[in-house]
């Protein structure tokens, strides 16, 4: 057997940590995502289990049995090793309507002006490329997103700002992404998605999840008030379709 | 029903938590002292994980519609009920339109006040536990109406029970964080040698700890947060994060509570001492 590409750590009495290389990778998120998946399948049934991927490690968690929890140490390399290695985790791709309206965008012109790039090429190159979900924490539904372009890349802002809208659509250092709800929050506000991405009344409440692509869409202020009626009624259609991942 | 007359400093519906949701950033939340509430139930001859409510530093004004059994656990806390003082750690029979009346915490933070039955809010996402969005409120609100079972004739097998653990406990149970070991031994030192206050920054969701210890310059990819995950910032904050505390963070992990510690911290407020004591 192979030497495993993860390294295993205690992580309290109840969870172990696996790490992967330290680095942000596809070819690393999905090795853990499809190994999660077969971990859910074959060997950590029930209730009692949570795995929690993020970037480039997993949380293996059991609720109620610690000794569960050491038993796992000799059996997860052996387990990895069975892995079929062409096997690829399902994901979807979303595109998701912003609307960079500076009504909506207070830090849209600052971060123009930071980034020397006019305001509407900064929407061009925010909108360019899809971008892959690493991982959702922070707040219920947030998308912890890879695939920033070097020309976005900037500080977080100086001070923040003690109430960020839900749905803003945020830039900082070499992150983007949507808060969920209304958070304190450090990034730039640079747009505004109109329709929730979690919503905890459905099931799963996350319509994304990790390993999928989302791709942003430069909606019109009036595209924008239609989506957020649409959505409130429940009838906003997601546009999705598998990710070629 | 209980009605909520007034809710108190921060009081709120909590059962053992919600699982299986971690991956969505939903957090676990339920009690911060499961000890504590755990007691409240088994009093009541209850499933350990019924609802009941989490009283923070000063208690609700509530009245009960109909005849139940009430057992206050936790926190000394001064209550009443319909002008008659309540012991902690006691079996009470309620009758229907009785009025629960309360004060200050005595000594430590949380208090829990547990029905025969459980508390029957909602379910969402597989727990009762309040959390906003995940439930409409973090807390109870004025006005708010809390149905139960009603219950006229319960036996309990026991009227009282002691509690073992004492509030006055200042040592933290911590195992080595995943991070631990980039710190070299004498900053990690600075852990054991000294004791720690609980700042103003304490809540369900993280408590932070004075003073901090130097800056350092370890930086990590974003990870997984477990409650009783102490994270350490770059200025060399602690925080050490609690129920309601969010599923991912991007701060060193260095240490990890046990669930004893994380019910004996969750008794602490601001002022107190707290020391870490490394087992394992």
């Amino acid at each position: 057997m192979s030497a495993p590409p993860f390294t295993i750590k205690p992580f309290g009495p109840v969870a172990l940590l696996l790490e992967w290389p330290n680095r942000v990778d596809e070819d690393i998120l999905m090795d853990i995502l499809g190994f999660r998946e077969s971990l859910l399948k074959h060997h950590l049934l029930g209730p009692d289990w949570e795995l929690i991927p993020v970037y480039h490690s997993l949380t293996i968690i059991n609720r109620t049995d610690p000794a569960a929890i050491k038993d796992l140490i000799r059996q997860l390399p052996q387990w990895h090793s069975c892995l079929p290695s062409q096997h690829k985790p399902e994901t979807q791709y979303w595109e998701i309507p912003v609307c960079y309206d500076v009504s909506l965008a207070p830090d849209l012109l600052e971060v123009s002006e930071k980034l020397g790039m006019d305001p509407q090429k900064v929407i061009e190159a925010h909108t360019a490329q899809p971008y892959r979900v690493y991982g959702i924490g922070f707040l219920p539904g947030f998308l912890y997103l890879g695939g920033v372009p070097e020309a976005l890349k900037l500080e977080r802002r100086a001070e923040p700002r003690l109430h960020v809208e839900k749905g803003s659509v945020g830039l900082a250092g070499a992150q983007t992404g949507i808060y969920p709800q209304v958070s304190p929050g450090g990034w730039h506000i640079i747009g505004s998605c109109p329709v929730p991405l979690f919503t905890p009344d459905k099931t799963p409440p996350c319509v994304v999840a990790p390993g999928d692509q989302i791709r942003f869409r430069a909606i019109e202020k009036a595209e924008y008030d239609l989506h957020k009626l649409e959505s409130e009624i429940g009838i906003y259609k997601y546009k999705t379709g598998h990710s070629n991942a | 029903m209980l009605k909520v007359h007034h809710p108190g400093f921060y009081t709120s519906i909590q059962d053992l938590g919600r699982f299986g949701f971690r991956h969505l950033g939903v957090p676990v939340s339920g009690v911060t002292d499961q000890r504590a509430a755990k007691r409240s139930n088994a009093l009541l001859e209850n499933d350990p994980n019924d609802a009941v409510l989490e009283i923070t530093m000063n208690g609700p004004g509530l009245e009960f519609t109909e005849p139940t059994y009430i057992v206050l656990c936790g926190a000394p806390l001064e209550a009443f009920l319909d002008g008659d003082p309540l012991e902690m750690n006691q079996v009470y029979q309620v009758g229907a339109g009785a009025v629960f009346t309360s004060g200050h915490v005595q000594e430590g933070l949380r208090t829990y006040l547990s029905v025969k039955g459980g508390f029957q809010s909602d379910i969402k996402l597989g727990s009762r536990s309040q959390f906003y969005p995940i439930t409409s409120s973090n807390t109870l609100k004025k006005g708010m109406q809390i149905p139960y079972n009603p219950i006229g004739d319960f036996t309990p097998k026991l009227l009282k029970i002691i509690p073992e653990e004492s509030s006055a406990d200042i040592d933290i149970h911590v195992s080595p964080g995943p991070e631990y070991e980039l710190f070299d031994a004498d900053y990690l030192n600075h852990l054991f040698v000294k004791s720690f206050q609980i700042s103003k920054n304490h809540n369900r969701m993280a408590c932070q700890l004075e003073p901090s210890l130097p800056a350092h310059p370890i930086r990590i990819i974003t990870s997984a947060t477990l409650p009783g995950t102490v994270q350490i910032t770059p200025s060399g904050r602690l925080i050490i994060l609690l129920r309601d505390g969010q599923t991912t963070g991007g701060y060193p992990r260095i240490l990890q509570l046990d669930a004893n510690s994380q019910d004996r911290l969750g008794q602490k407020q601001f002022g107190d001492v707290v020391r870490f004591e490394k087992i394992g």
